[in-house]
């Protein structure tokens, strides 16, 4: 029994246990690892994809898949920037992570309505969004050189840059939700068995619709920070980003079938796949091994959890 | 002394903590159908398993046509002619028949696949006397000719005993009985058959020898000869109690109709007329593919249609949500596809469809959670008895009252209950029985769904008969006998058909 219970606090903390590792290994090979600056420097410039990350976290455990994020998120750039640049820089700022919202919105609506599996919805509707944010640029970048714009990506509250607290703030926000409220209950509830959560009186759709719609702000909110950082918006933006979150979602161990998860495992999902970036980085080592480490990292932590699976 | 084709010594399973089998002999005789019993829980699917090499027995040993099973497990088993056939059956559903019964054996040179299957499958067919159509997709075949496939595949392994583990739980009367042909005909040509089953009268019927489990321990193992269906069900409870007793009903109550039906259409639905009363249990009787849960679900509003709906005077729209916020809830009977969410912990099920009442500004309160659960756990005896238990590990006992919990929880005025003892070992049944009992004491109105008659006989007030979605004769239960409607439900589907 004890030995059952070791592997299953193994498997349960798998990824935090990865991250302390490789902070400790880290620690010990280089001294410029465990500095203020360096710590800050992995948050903050992850605190776009963490944020992706623990609104798809959401998406997942009530069962659904998101493709369409980046394309949301560069929709969101685009559209910050170009109302920063002829309206407001403020307005551009604070509608951005709203647009993401209404177009999360049309992906819930597109899946339920049309009944069609999230994944081949969203390959399709990042296509559009991605289309409307190139003919809204026109292809170009969008410049706004205005402290007005870059103050949110670039400036810090309290000494700590303003992206953290907005990841912090969001994430918290979402585990609350998740965890303690009735709409959470009910992501849970559908992921794990829809028919039994309709027949209980709740209106899936709904709520499916509500993680899509999340997952749209928080790609919005998201490209904020970036846009705001680089001053540029530009449709390219983003590129990749999905899989990552997505990648960083499994990897923290929620359950691609749906019905299980936290958003605490995709942000420990979210640093592992960075700490392993930022070794390569202070370390020198050859980046031609990157992907092929991260890949490792990743099969080994499904591995882990497949064989916990397996013993349930 | 005859032969024996399976000698099992001291068998003693565990899993983790819990010791499932405890040194069980078992000697089976080569040429035999050897009845499993016992109740859920018993053991006797694991001891199934552990004969088929699906589990691995912890200690004990096996011999297998008198020489020592050594290192046991599904390949090895299979080779020393042993199959199994698994409850859910294995088979891949767009292969054709003959590709699922050759599936691993199949006849190959240098790994290019040889094109006589067919004759082969014939004259597997022809040995055994089951006839299917070689092409056919398995996807394609009702349940009892997948469980065909399978004897097939077995035989064309060239297997002399085989493990079949509930294999009637989908199979209609007929097919029951075509199978139990089948099984006597194997015998006949000197296999030997594992029959797990919870069914006494078709171990009555066809078993040589029967084995009987309690909680892990063997009974004892008999001729069926000297067994009748009490001896089995004493054996099996333990103690004295020979038969399931039913509570006392309450007295027909003359009280105001809580719910009333009418005019209700839907997809195989169309019931003109049906009311209930404060306190009172109606029965619906029907076959399989009556109708009976569509009924159901058209009340509660889980299907589209149209009809007038009245609970206590107010005429209700059919949706879940207005049914269940006017106090009339249904539990379903698939409590893993349609109840319980197996993923959530035993406190987040009972109050899943309650949860506004659980909390303020859509926050929910942990502490009324818990209190709530706690309260039913203690009523209905679940066990384990945790909160947050993980309900996908409970016995199908024990989920179903996590189930019923979840549904009384509100305090409903009106209850639909759908086979609310499908799967259920005995004491449990007796536990929910009494359960229902005490709601319609306590003036709910409840309609009782079954397939097992005598379980609504027993429990309600007045029963109607379904047949297409229609209610097409009212029975007094406390008159009738379960012979009579059996009877009755048959001739109605004949007239049926011959109108066709």
């Amino acid at each position: 029994m004890t030995r059952a219970k070791l592997f299953r606090f193994f498997q349960t903390y798998a990824v935090l246990i990865l991250v302390a590792v490789l902070i400790l290994v880290l620690t010990s090979l280089s001294d410029s690892f465990l500095t203020t600056r360096n710590l800050l420097n992995i948050l903050n410039q992850n605190a776009p994809l963490a944020i992706m990350a623990s609104a798809m976290t959401l998406v997942i455990i009530a069962g659904g898949f998101d493709l369409s994020v980046a394309a949301i998120f560069a929709m969101g750039s685009v559209s910050a920037a170009w109302i920063g640049l002829n309206v407001d820089p403020y307005l551009g700022l604070f509608l951005a992570p709203f647009i993401g919202l209404a177009f999360g919105l049309v992906n819930g609506i597109v899946i339920t309505q049309l009944n069609v599996h999230s994944f081949l919805a969203t390959i399709a509707t990042s296509l559009i969004f991605k289309g409307i944010a190139v003919v809204i640029s026109d292809g170009r970048l969008i410049s706004v050189r205005d402290d007005a714009f870059t103050w949110l990506g670039r400036g810090r509250f309290l000494g700590i840059f303003n992206s953290i607290w907005m990841m912090v703030i969001f994430a918290l926000v979402l585990t609350f939700l998740l965890t303690r409220t009735t709409f959470g209950r009910r992501v849970f509830a559908v992921g794990g068995n829809e028919e039994a959560s309709i027949l209980s009186g709740i209106r899936s759709d709904r709520i499916k619709i509500a993680t899509f719609a999340l997952a749209g702000f928080a790609a919005g909110l998201a490209s904020i920070i970036t846009t705001s950082r680089v001053a540029l918006g530009q449709a390219s933006a983003g590129q990749g980003l999905e899989l990552q979150a997505i990648a960083a979602v499994i990897l923290g161990g929620t359950s691609i079938y749906g019905g299980q998860g936290a958003v605490w495992r995709s942000l420990a999902g979210v640093f592992l796949l960075a700490l392993i970036n930022n070794g390569f980085n202070i370390l020198n080592a050859d980046p031609f091994f990157r992907d092929l480490t991260t890949g490792l990292v990743i099969l080994a932590a499904i591995g882990v959890s497949a064989i916990g699976q397996r013993g349930r | 002394m005859t032969e024996l084709a399976i000698q099992a010594c001291g068998i003693t399973v565990r899993f983790g903590d819990v010791e499932v089998l405890s040194k069980i002999d078992v000697d089976i005789a080569r040429g035999s159908i050897h009845g499993l019993i016992g109740e859920n829980g018993a053991g006797k699917s694991t001891l199934g398993k552990v004969l088929g090499g699906y589990y691995r027995a912890s200690a004990g040993s096996l011999s297998v046509f008198g020489k020592p099973a050594g290192r046991w497990d599904p390949p090895k088993a299979l080779a020393r002619g042993v199959a199994i056939m698994h409850q859910e059956l294995q088979l891949v559903p767009h292969l054709t028949v003959a590709q699922n019964v050759f599936m691993g054996i199949e006849k190959h040179r240098w790994g290019v696949l040889r094109r006589n299957e067919a004759s082969r499958l014939q004259d597997l067919m022809d040995a055994s006397g089951l006839h299917l159509n070689a092409q056919t997709l398995a996807v394609d075949l009702p349940i009892a000719d997948q469980q065909k496939v399978e004897i097939l595949r077995a035989l064309a392994r060239e297997a002399q005993v085989i493990v079949m583990d509930e294999p009637t739980s989908s199979l209609s009367k007929d097919e029951i009985d075509q199978l139990h042909k089948i099984m006597g005909l194997l015998r006949d040509e000197g296999r030997t058959i594992v029959y797990v089953t919870h069914f006494l009268d078709h171990v009555l019927e066809v078993c040589d020898q029967v084995t009987v489990l309690r909680d892990g321990n063997l009974v004892m193992t008999e001729a069926i000869a000297d067994q009748t269906k009490q001896s089995l069900v004493g054996a099996m409870l333990g103690g004295d109690r020979t038969e399931t007793y039913y509570p006392a009903k309450s007295e027909n109550p003359d009280a105001d109709i809580v719910l009333s039906v009418r005019n209700l259409v839907g997809v195989d639905v169309n019931v003109m007329a049906l009311d209930i009363m404060a306190g009172e249990i109606v029965g619906l009787i029907g076959l399989v593919g009556s109708g009976r849960s569509e009924i159901a679900r058209a009340i509660v509003g889980a299907d589209k249609v149209t009809g007038v709906i009245t609970l206590n005077g107010k005429t209700i729209v059919p949706s879940i949500r207005n049914a269940t916020e006017a106090g009339m809830v249904m539990v379903p009977e698939d409590r893993r596809k349609q109840g319980l969410v197996m993923e959530l912990p035993v406190s987040a099920n009972v109050t899943l469809p309650h949860l506004r009442r659980y909390s303020r500004i859509s926050v929910i309160s942990a502490r009324q959670e818990c209190d709530a659960t706690a309260k039913h756990i203690q009523k209905f005896s679940v066990r384990p008895d945790t909160i947050n238990g993980d309900v996908s590990r409970y016995s199908g006992g024990n989920q179903q009252k996590v189930l019923l919990a979840k549904w009384l929880e509100g305090d409903p005025q009106v209850v639909i209950l759908d086979e609310p003892t499908r799967g259920v070992d005995v004491g449990a049944r007796e536990t929910i029985h009494a359960a229902i009992a005490e709601l319609a004491a306590n003036g709910i109105a409840i309609l009782l769904i079954s397939s097992e008659i005598d379980e609504v006989l027993g429990l309600a007030h007045r029963a109607h008969l379904v047949d297409g979605g229609k209610i097409v004769q009212e029975i007094d239960p406390n008159t009738v006998v379960e012979s009579e409607v059996l009877a009755a439900l048959f001739q109605h589907q004949s007239l049926k058909g011959a109108a066709q």
